[in-house]
């Protein structure tokens, strides 16, 4: 394995972790809250969907993830008015909004464009190479020089984190995850936090969802995020319910992935479907491993009854 | 401070408050008195805005309060103390602290924080560490935890909901002291309690309720316990119940040498000790000191890792719950809500836990649910459960009838040995006293009863023999007739002198 390889290697982590990141990172906010991010999946693909249709017909980038994220926004709010206000069960619902979405998608593509998929075909947002630091050698250009919402979806962890652990509302919104009562007898309303949480996840998740199908992808497929989202789930277990962690997560997925699109151009005699389950793979075997010690928000899954 | 004038509140067709007043003065402390269910929790959660008033008026510190909610309350400078915290338990004190507390800046500052709650712990003595994390503290500091709290949200009058119901005697003891402090500091105490002593102890006033309205209202100076009891349940308390003389029976239990070692650490100390048919062994203790674990063990929850158990010629030390229930062992676990009973099930399924899968409640490995119903309605009256009916959750049932239910199913089976740890633990005076009314019954049908408790006062009039666990060691039992009160309150307190846990 010689230095360009690995140089490759690194740009294609980058570049299948940054959807990842967006859906974790949004997913961490809602499981945080008290709700699971089953239905990141779904939130993502809504993202997908609407970022693509709209950069497609408005021929304009930044629109896309603009509307990506409300897509995403509104596929939460679904979510959220389902499990926080109505009680409904967060994993069924999780599931049902994931198929929902895949199936609406699919409908509206067709539906919009008279009864046949299109061929989307998007031009990719531009790079922004960062200075002094994209000139260096080998490493250089594949990891700072890249477009915005590459470099936003990594610096998005620092005023995360922040709002985490500095902030009142950040406290709040962790007390809401761990203690719905506490939250409620300290004057909040669990409900409508949790409800904002779901939204916020979901927007960050749709902006991922764009971000695979205007950048990692270049076009709008049925069912494209295809598992992608619970990837992203496992990355929040993995790291633990932290950002920073969430990160981690996400560029152990994304390397692996990377390694197995590689492994199919060295033509190793292994079957490609094979190499396609190693994610996923991983995936268990992390989170079996990592369950034991990780601690879930206390109130996750469990709805909040006001007495 | 506080005038409350004419509270009503109905939820369905039940009469929570049928027109309460209630008047507390700054620097000082108002007990409210009544059994459960005579609405005190109510008349608090309607001052504090967790629900609102039907009728009446409430005027706090000469402005008017109504329509509010807790976070008016609060603002307002009203605190209240639930009997369950609402703390986070993976949160610091700090950081439970800063949850939700005034100011108008986005940013939290812990270090402010933490240095306020050292000095308001200085003042008032609750010796609280800021950076302690919730779930590491034991429950009588999550309640100072809880008390910070509202003091640095600046209230005024705090509202503590039956403030002592599972603290130690020497946790109680403190709470009262840091309850005097408030109260010479100016500030004003609600203090709900169905604990006459206590109430005595501490309060200028006590207001007692009965059926949602106010039965009588007394200065405490004059006050007795009687006096008190009566406008409490409205009739005379029964007298202590005389307990006769049994005949020493044969030895049906025998510890020898009982260990237990959890994760390197020694939560039971060897214990060794011995129970006659007929006789109650009263263990008392502070919370905490391996009573759960003794309890656990002799039950078949927790298999101890040295020594033995033998129930009536059977070696039991390893032997599973069901096979110990099949010779006879009982047990009222401490935590009913989630030990003892399933209460999202009905009362005729909890009644039925312990012995479903055999006849007459099953055949053939089908339920004979006709049998549930019957037999639920029989044990109902015969210990006076309140339910509605067979089929009715036991979540709906007050603590009192819910216990009733588990000594319906465990007394019942006419045990050999029971274990029975903290069962009158938040009961109102009727429900105790039919609680300890039956495990004198079994007592005289030849029951042998370990009856673990961290009241003195039910120890010292229940046992037969009386030990203290400590520490992890129990004591040697002593007769009821040469116990020495101080002996047994230096033990508690953990003076190792008095402590022999291997021997006996």
């Amino acid at each position: 394995m010689d230095l360009m390889m690995i140089a490759d290697l690194a740009a294609a982590t980058v570049r299948i972790s940054t959807p990842l990141l967006f859906a974790a990172l949004g997913g961490l906010l809602s499981e945080k809250a008290g709700t699971f991010a089953v239905g990141i999946e779904g939130m993502m693909l809504a993202g997908a969907f609407t970022g693509a249709i709209s950069a497609f017909v408005f021929g304009n980038v930044a629109l896309g993830f603009a509307l990506a994220a409300l897509g995403g926004a509104a596929t939460g709010s679904l979510l959220a008015f389902a499990t926080a206000r109505c009680r409904a069960d967060q994993m069924v619902t999780g599931l049902a909004v994931n198929v929902l979405v895949l199936g609406l998608s699919s409908f509206l593509l067709r539906g919009l464009f008279g009864g046949r998929a299109p061929v989307i075909r998007l031009t990719p947002p531009g790079t922004w190479p960062l200075p002094w630091l994209s000139e260096i050698p080998v490493m250089g250009p594949v990891l700072f020089r890249q477009s915005a919402i590459v470099y936003l979806a990594f610096l998005l962890v620092v005023p995360l984190t922040l709002f985490l652990t500095k902030t009142r509302a950040g406290l709040t919104l962790r007390a809401v995850g761990e203690n719905p009562e506490a939250a409620f007898a300290a004057g909040y309303d669990p409900i409508r936090i949790r409800m904002i949480a779901i939204v916020a996840g979901g927007a960050l998740a749709g902006l991922g969802g764009a971000v695979l199908a205007l950048q990692e992808v270049g076009s709008f497929t049925d069912g494209m995020t295809n598992g992608r989202g619970f990837i992203a789930l496992a990355a929040i277990m993995v790291g633990r319910w932290t950002p920073v962690g969430a990160i981690a997560g996400c560029l152990i997925f994304g390397f692996v992935s990377a390694l197995e699109l590689r492994a199919q151009s060295w033509g190793l005699p292994v079957s490609s479907y094979v190499m396609q389950m190693m994610p996923y793979c991983l995936a268990l075997a992390l989170l079996a491993g990592v369950s034991r010690s990780a601690r879930l928000p206390a109130a996750i899954g469990v709805p909040f009854i006001r007495h | 401070m506080l005038e409350m004038r004419g509270i009503k509140k109905a939820y369905g067709t039940v009469q929570a408050n049928r027109g309460i007043d209630l008047d507390v003065a700054a620097g000082q402390i108002v007990g409210l008195l009544g059994e459960n269910g005579s609405g005190k929790s109510t008349l608090m959660k309607l001052l504090f805005g967790v629900v609102s008033a039907d009728a009446g008026t409430i005027r706090f510190k000469d402005k008017p309060l109504s329509g509010h909610g807790p976070a008016q309350a609060m603002a307002a400078g009203l605190g209240m103390i639930h009997q369950h915290f609402t703390l986070v338990e993976a949160m610091s004190v700090t950081e439970n602290v800063m949850l939700g507390a005034p100011g108008s800046s986005p940013w939290l500052s812990p270090r402010e924080t933490a240095s306020r709650i050292r000095q308001e712990s200085a003042t008032y003595g609750l010796d609280i560490d800021p950076d302690a994390m919730i779930g590491d503290l034991p429950h009588g500091r999550r309640q100072r935890v809880e008390i910070v709290k509202a003091i640095l949200r600046g209230a005024d009058l705090l509202i503590l909901d039956e403030p002592t119901s599972n603290l130690s005697p020497p946790e109680v003891e403190g709470l009262l002291g840091i309850m005097a402090r408030l109260r010479d500091q100016g500030r004003a105490i609600v203090f709900i309690s169905h604990k006459l002593d206590e109430v005595i102890a501490i309060c200028s006033e006590v207001v007692v309720l009965r059926d949602g309205a106010v039965a009588g209202t007394c200065r405490v100076e004059g006050a007795t316990r009687a006096g008190l009891a009566r406008m409490m349940v409205g009739r005379d308390m029964p007298p202590p119940i005389a307990r006769e003389a049994t005949a020493a029976g044969r030895n049906v239990l025998h510890v020898g040498q009982m260990a237990l070692t959890e994760r390197g650490v020694e939560r039971l100390a060897p214990i060794s000790f011995s129970l006659r048919a007929g006789e109650i062994l009263a263990i008392a203790g502070i919370d905490g000191n391996g009573q759960t674990e003794l309890a656990e063990c002799l039950a078949g929850l927790r298999l101890p890792t040295a020594g033995g158990i033998d129930l009536d010629g059977h070696d039991i030390t390893l032997a599973s719950v069901g096979e110990r229930t099949e010779l006879g062992m009982a047990y009222i676990p401490v935590d009913r809500a989630t030990m003892s009973l399933v209460t999202g099930m009905s009362v005729s399924d909890n009644l039925a836990l312990r012995d479903f899968d055999k006849p007459p409640l099953s055949r053939g490995g089908y339920l004979a649910r006709s049998y549930f119903a019957e037999r639920a309605r029989e044990m109902s009256q015969r210990f006076a459960i309140k339910a509605s009916g067979p089929d009715i959750a036991a979540r709906t049932l007050s603590g009192g009838n819910q216990q009733k239910i588990v000594l319906a199913r465990e007394i019942g089976r006419h045990p050999a040995v029971m274990i029975a740890h903290q069962p009158v633990w938040g009961l109102d005076p009727g429900a105790t006293h039919f609680v300890i009314e039956q495990i004198l019954a079994l007592r005289a049908a030849g029951g042998a009863i370990i009856y673990i408790s961290s009241s003195l006062e039910e120890v010292m009039t229940l046992g037969d023999r009386i030990a203290v666990m400590q520490g992890g060691r129990l004591s040697i039992p002593i007769d009821r007739d040469t116990v020495d009160l101080t002996q047994i309150g230096l033990m508690m307190a953990g003076d190792d002198s008095l402590i022999h846990g291997a021997a006996a």
